[in-house]
């Protein structure tokens, strides 16, 4: 007696995968990176400076300054917009990262600190005779490389389990973020946790072996940064596109009926959460050797939000959205800074307020809306 | 004349105590005080202390305003005005004022005089005036005036003064060569339980360089090892009871900082960012009012605060329905683009008040009835606006209590509270809730503002150093039960005060921080959390 074999019916079927960037992204994203990877350096090192094609050291420097906001930007926006956890603790995986990156910065001063020793400045006036021992080794750019992927990495990850296993989400988990942030704040202004206190790390020297204030370095950085924001996009692409960045949207929309189906999120929250944590620490970590400092006030809670203020302008959940956002609001505060210094924070709050009422989809919607009327 | 019919009474006692002294004064003893040896002049002084008559009385008292004067041939003489008189004989002297030359004196004799001169005033009449030479001569002991001081013990006849006087006595007794009068001294300084005084015990109990004690009596050494150890659960008692205050003065302040986030919370589910930023206008408001108080009706500045809390209520609770009824209405069920939205208001509201008052902290005076303290042991002041605010804070829980289970809103809050889709199918305009209860909370934390102007500074800031403490209050206590946000409150207050000694402000912040996050891994929702069916936390 033969058994007819039974398709599956069609709703049990799993779609296929969604291709990682359509034909057209591909097309657009390819070209870019081209004209970048091709277009700095020669506009830098070889256009003579009067030209106005002339990419100057500041301007470098302040592009690479918003790639790495925007790299933050696409971390939050990957646990925010697909995974519905609205992380005010970024700014501190950001500083995190960085502060990692500035112990190696800090030690390859060497002698030519201002008291040419062999211990960072700041220890010296702070009197201690020696390296505290989670300075140790980080005179090796490998070593520090891997602290700054480990460190906020393990934060995350010990911060994570403990607040998703006992199902904290919303904004109980947003404030709990903030919270943890402003404490890690409070403890790096202290002098005796060894990083520097008020002033953190500043006055670098060299990276590499290459001096930091150079115009080649400074290339050699804004390249290295463009690279990373185009990889942390791809990667945050496919996370999304896979079967796991399925699941996470599932937690987003409905956790509770994910876990009557038979899924336990902690997991899958917890890696998206880590890797989150982890791509923004490198983001800090390519920040400073840019911004020459290091200070606590980088992880005060406000920047967190003003994190979430980037990604809320883009467009949440789009990961295009947040890298336009941190161009868009960080090109406003230095034209706003610069001319109406007092009316910026009302401005600021004014796109907290609009964002959410007007633009739920932030700019990349509008863009949406647009396409789709035509 | 009764101080020196007193005097006469006292030099007789102290010819008792001490027949071998030379009682009245003589002109002779006087004579080194003219002099410049200083160790002379010392001597001088113990004659004078020790005739303690009614001359000696007006010699101190002279020389204390330093009317004391000295002709060529070193004859002291009081000065007052152009009139020169001779201190022993009392009558005026025919010499000019040009004469004389005053007589110099170091801190150390001023320091003698002054306790010689309590000593003396041992003896007054007048209640107050004993009472006050008493406590002259605890900050002072000097050893001279030891005999005044065992004369006025035995007959003061004021039961608390005397208890102070044996004190007194045991201070200037602990060098004393009879065994048993040291005993009794240490025995009465263990008594008085005053961790101040452990110092002059310390050195009786410990062993000199060469293994013997300064302290040869058995008894007495047992007796300050007893003593000592009094003293020193008597300063744990009173640290305690510091760090107590401390902790529950910190509570009140968060509770009232929490109290109306905890409501909205519960009714809405949005943590309200700006809520900090209505402490701080119930702050300013009762600035403003004290400025309008101080200009107007300076006469009665001191009951400013009257007007004060119902404004700072008024003031944020306006601010809240506004931004209830303006924003928040319209973002219900976003609950995280809330959260955002509310900080840019905080945003705004901050730069508001900066371009306002300033970004200056204003200076909010308390009134004077609100100054200094209650002084409930010795070392252990607690302060008069630290009590009032505590006391505030449970006027107000008194209040937001009666308010939410008496009254009709607060039915319809509780109910929509429990469940918004029921209370609204029964009729209830959960809209207009919203509102009401969102600027009710609002104005508890206006009432918060003003009480936190009565003991820290009144910035723009103010409000964000609560916002993060408060919700920790409310995730400790759970939402929607008063009596939640009150023992959360009051158990954040008291640990993180008791942490701080130890380790610091900061890292007892983080200390607590830590506490919270393994305490919500327990009790998610909080110490009282409200039963219900809903399956989302």
């Amino acid at each position: 007696m033969a058994i007819a074999m039974v398709e599956p019916p069609p709703s049990l079927i799993l779609p296929a995968r969604q291709p990682i960037l359509s034909p057209l992204s591909w097309r657009i994203l390819i070209s870019v990176v081209i004209t970048v990877l091709a277009l700095v350096p020669i506009c830098t090192l070889l256009v003579p400076e009067q030209s106005p094609f002339h990419l100057s050291a500041y301007a470098l420097t302040l592009v690479g300054k918003i790639m790495c906001y925007a790299i933050g930007a696409l971390a939050l926006d990957l646990v925010w917009g697909y995974c519905g956890i609205l992380s005010l603790g970024h700014s501190l995986f950001f500083a995190l990262g960085g502060y990692m990156m500035g112990m190696y910065l800090m030690r390859s001063i060497g002698l030519d600190g201002v008291y040419h020793n062999h211990l960072p400045d700041f220890m010296v006036f702070l009197d201690w005779k020696a390296l505290p021992w989670y300075w140790h080794g980080t005179d090796h750019f490998v070593y520090a490389a891997l602290l700054v992927i480990l460190v906020p990495g393990l934060l995350a990850w010990i911060f994570g389990f403990f607040a998703f296993r006992s199902r904290v989400k919303g904004v109980y988990l947003s404030i709990i973020t903030q919270a943890l942030t402003f404490a890690a704040m409070l403890l790096f202004y202290r002098n005796e946790t060894g990083f520097g206190g008020n002033n953190g790390f500043t006055d670098f020297k060299r990276i590499l072996g290459f001096p930091i204030a150079a115009i080649g370095t400074r290339a050699g950085l804004f390249m290295i940064t463009f690279a990373t924001l185009v990889g942390g996009f791809l990667s945050c692409r496919y996370i999304v596109t896979s079967k796991l960045g399925r699941v996470i949207t599932a937690v987003r929309d409905t956790e509770s009926r994910l876990m009557f189906l038979g899924y336990n999120p902690l997991g899958y929250k917890l890696f998206v959460w880590t890797f989150s944590a982890v791509l923004c620490g490198i983001a800090g970590a390519l920040y400073v050797p840019q911004v020459g400092i290091i200070n606590p006030s980088e992880m005060s809670p406000g920047n967190s939000i003003e994190m979430a203020i980037w990604v809320a302008v883009g467009g949440r959940g789009t990961l295009i959205g947040p890298i336009l956002g941190a161009f868009i609001v960080n090109e406003a505060k230095s034209f706003l800074t610069a001319s109406l210094s007092d009316y910026w924070l009302f401005f600021l709050g004014a796109m907290f307020v609009i964002v959410p009422l007007w633009l739920p989809k932030g700019v990349v919607g509008v863009f949406q809306r647009l396409r789709n009327k035509q | 004349m009764p101080r020196s019919c007193c005097s006469i009474l006292l030099a007789l006692l102290v010819v008792i105590g001490e027949s071998t002294r030379v009682l009245a004064l003589t002109a002779d003893e006087l004579k080194p005080l003219a002099e410049d040896d200083f160790d002379a002049k010392s001597q001088a002084l113990d004659h004078i202390i020790a005739a303690a008559d009614a001359t000696a009385l007006r010699l101190l008292e002279a020389m204390e305003q330093e009317n004391v004067v000295a002709t060529s041939d070193d004859r002291v003489l009081i000065q007052k005005g152009d009139v020169l008189t001779d201190p022993i004989a009392g009558a005026p002297v025919a010499l000019q004022a040009s004469d004389v030359q005053p007589i110099t004196l170091n801190n150390l004799l001023r320091a003698r005089v002054a306790s010689g001169l309590s000593g003396l005033k041992l003896q007054a009449p007048d209640h107050s005036v004993r009472e006050k030479a008493i406590n002259d001569l605890f900050l002072a002991p000097d050893p001279a005036a030891k005999p005044l001081i065992e004369a006025a013990r035995r007959r003061e006849t004021d039961p608390a003064l005397k208890a102070r006087l044996d004190q007194l006595w045991a201070l200037t007794a602990l060098q004393d060569p009879d065994a048993s009068k040291r005993l009794q001294a240490v025995e009465l300084i263990g008594q008085r339980k005053d961790p101040q005084m452990r110092s002059l015990l310390f050195p009786l109990v410990t062993k000199r360089t060469d293994g013997t004690y300064a302290e040869t009596d058995e008894k007495v050494r047992a007796a300050a090892t007893n003593a000592l150890e009094l003293m020193a659960f008597e300063q744990w008692k009173i640290e305690m009871i510091g760090t107590l205050f401390a902790g529950l003065s910190l509570g009140s302040i968060l509770l009232l900082a929490a109290l109306g986030l905890a409501i909205t919370y519960g009714l809405i589910g949005v943590i309200n960012m700006a809520h900090g930023e209505f402490l701080m206008i119930g702050a300013y408001a009762t600035y403003v009012v004290q400025e309008f108080f101080r200009s107007h009706w300076p006469g009665t500045f001191d009951w400013y605060p009257l007007a004060a809390v119902p404004t700072s209520f008024l003031a944020a609770a306006l601010a809240g329905f506004i931004l209830e009824r303006s924003v928040l209405r319209f973002l219900y069920g976003r609950p995280l683009e809330t959260l955002l939205s509310t900080f840019g208001i905080s945003l705004v509201l901050i730069q508001t008040v900066r371009m306002l008052f300033g970004a200056q902290n204003v200076e909010v005076s308390n009134p004077s009835w609100m100054s200094g303290g209650v002084g409930l042991m010795p070392n252990l002041i607690l302060p008069f606006n630290r009590i009032t605010i505590m006391v505030f804070a449970l006027t107000v829980v008194g209040i937001a209590a009666l308010v939410l289970n008496k009254t009709r809103l607060g039915l319809y809050i509780r109910a929509t509270t429990q469940n918004r889709k029921m209370a609204a199918c029964s009729g209830i305009p959960t809209w207009q809730v919203d509102s009401y209860a969102f600027a009710f909370g609002a104005g508890i934390a206006g009432l918060g503002g003003c009480a936190l102007s009565q003991i820290g500074n009144v910035g723009p800031d103010l409000g964000q150093n609560y916002i993060i403490d408060s919700f920790m209050v409310v995730v400790l206590g759970g939402v929607g039960q008063l009596a939640g946000t009150i023992i959360g409150a009051m158990a954040l207050g008291v640990i993180s005060k008791v942490i701080e000694p130890f380790w610091g402000a900061v890292l007892a912040k983080i200390a607590v921080l830590v506490l919270i996050v393994l305490f919500i891994q327990k009790r998610p929702r909080g110490l009282f959390a409200l039963k219900g069916r809903s399956v989302e936390v």
